[in-house]
């Protein structure tokens, strides 16, 4: 089993182009890897928006005129 | 140096080794003012004299043993090349100012500073009551002695690991992470908690950092200095014959540490990208925690980082994610089941996510080869396993652990309860405060003398 496209270095470098395991492979690493950010993006933004509301909930005058005076 | 152009590339290789080295520093720097960050006002200079006095005393260690320990322990404790390794020796004439031979002093210094990295990560994990006496023979052990010999045994081209088990680790998951990682929990499985750490029932309570944006400068240090780490694994320019291996043909190519073909272009997107996968997930994992976010960011290179030299840059990203994420559960997972207090998550970010980065690398790189020489083992799942079990567990949990409790036994390891409560610099800052106080009445007492 090999995950590269050589299994060993008895090359000419001149000749050898791409040495990353699963060549051949880029159009589904990068739906992956898109996959992964818009996952992470998405979730980031929910995160923040439950975070928002709970804040807003907690928010009362007296807090916030405390934390206006800590500035 | 024959021709002009060999002494071209030897001045070349000189000033790069030297630049790691420099950046490298800035790791050191880092973790000084990021332990400082997390301890509490009561402990701070104790906490930055334990991490600062481990680079003299690591410095010179490494120079009278740990340099030679690399080049004489490929095959230990089967033989020991003691011809190979007559050049490391203190007294040997390379080891000083030499026209011949410009190398190995750069050479040494960026694995000094890999020295200094593998006890400061020991350092973190341990603050705020461990003796420094105790910390610093650790310092000296897990730095001149038993990381070297992992490198020699795993990162170096005729390491028998990388012979006979096709070890590949390129940027240290294992050689450096692991081991130190393992180590540090070696110690805190007998140093105990801090006080207070642990309620009643067990519940782990947290400890703030005192100072979460020194923690945050910190931390973009270690990531700076980092940069440094990974150019200093790589050899920058080699020519095939220089290598002697099975690479035909006259192309030149910069190497990593086993002198396989890699790119400095490659490591560089590798180490972005895996940071990245790091900080996404360990963000949301953590719920926007600063401190574990930007040790998931940490632990994300790590994890990618014993296959960086050959991942695709998508794949570090993914393996550093994964790394990240598994850092984080692991640290709470283990806190709450064994009660280890980890101050700085070491054991999490550098030990787990070092052994399973290494394992990652195993999968990903199956069938590659581990070296550019003929007849060496090519890169499988078990011999990254057996190599991550010798790193985290044989080379650095066994020793920190069996040292930790001879010192225990001997009451030299942990600080009295009395002066943990206190404060360790409750003497230095009462000093302080007296100095203050004679200096401002000696003042008053001039200006009263003038005014009269």
């Amino acid at each position: 089993m090999a995950t590269t496209n050589y299994t060993s270095w008895a090359a000419d470098l001149a000749d050898v182009g791409v040495v990353y395991p699963f060549a051949g492979t880029e159009v589904v690493m990068v739906v992956l890897g898109v996959v992964f950010w818009l996952t992470c993006q998405v979730m980031m933004s929910k995160m923040e928006d439950e975070e928002l509301e709970t804040e807003e909930k907690s928010a009362t005058s007296s807090s916030s005129q405390a934390n206006i005076d800590r500035y | 140096m024959g021709s002009n152009l060999d002494a071209l590339t030897t001045i070349f290789t000189e000033f790069y080794y030297w630049v790691t080295v420099v950046f490298m520093f800035l790791i050191h720097v880092g973790f000084c003012v990021y332990e400082v960050g997390v301890a509490r006002r009561r402990n701070h200079m104790h906490t930055l004299m334990k991490n600062t006095m481990l680079i003299p005393l690591v410095t010179v260690t490494f120079f009278f043993f740990g340099w030679w320990i690399y080049f004489a322990f490929p095959n230990f404790p089967l033989s020991i090349d003691y011809a190979a390794a007559a050049a490391y020796t203190p007294w040997a004439e390379n080891m000083g100012t030499n026209l011949s031979d410009r190398i190995t002093g750069v050479f040494w210094a960026a694995f000094l500073l890999f020295s200094w990295t593998a006890a400061s990560i020991v350092s973190g994990a341990c603050i705020e009551r461990i003796k420094t006496k105790a910390f610093l023979i650790h310092a000296v052990l897990i730095g001149s002695v038993f990381w070297i010999i992992d490198a020699s045994w795993g990162w170096h081209w005729g390491g028998w690991m990388v012979k006979y088990l096709g070890y590949h680790d390129a940027y240290a998951s294992g050689v450096i992470h692991a081991i130190a990682g393992g180590y540090a929990l070696g110690i805190l499985m007998v140093l105990g908690p801090r006080l207070g750490k642990f309620a009643k029932d067990g519940t782990p309570r947290d400890i703030p950092p005192h100072n979460p944006w020194l923690v945050t400068i910190g931390f973009f240090m270690i990531y700076t200095g980092f940069w440094g780490f990974y150019a200093a694994c790589n050899v920058p320019i080699i020519s095939p014959e220089v290598i002697g291996g099975e690479i035909t043909g006259v192309t030149w190519t910069a190497t990593n540490i086993y002198l396989a073909p890699t790119t400095l272009g490659a490591i560089t997107m590798n180490f972005l990208m895996s940071l990245s996968g790091g900080l996404m997930v360990a963000y949301l994992v953590s719920k926007g925690d600063a401190f574990w976010t930007y040790s998931g960011g940490l632990a994300g290179i790590i994890t990618a980082s014993a296959g960086n030299d050959l991942y695709h840059p998508i794949q570090a990203m993914l393996i550093g994610g994964f790394g990240a994420y598994c850092a984080f559960k692991l640290h709470n997972y283990v806190e709450k089941r064994f009660k280890i207090d980890d101050a700085v998550g070491a054991v999490a970010v550098h030990g787990y996510a070092g052994f399973i980065g290494v394992v990652i690398c195993g999968f990903m790189l199956w069938g590659a080869p581990s070296s550019p020489y003929e007849g060496y083992a090519t890169i499988s799942p078990w011999g990254q396993l057996i190599g991550a079990i010798i790193m985290f567990g044989l080379l650095g949990f066994l020793p920190g652990y069996l040292v930790s409790r001879l010192m225990q036994a001997r009451g030299m390891l942990r600080i009295p309860a009395a002066v943990e409560l206190r404060g360790l610099d409750a003497m230095t800052n009462e000093g302080y405060e007296n100095a203050v106080a004679e200096i401002q009445a000696a003042e008053k007492a001039i200006l009263n003398e003038q005014s009269k």
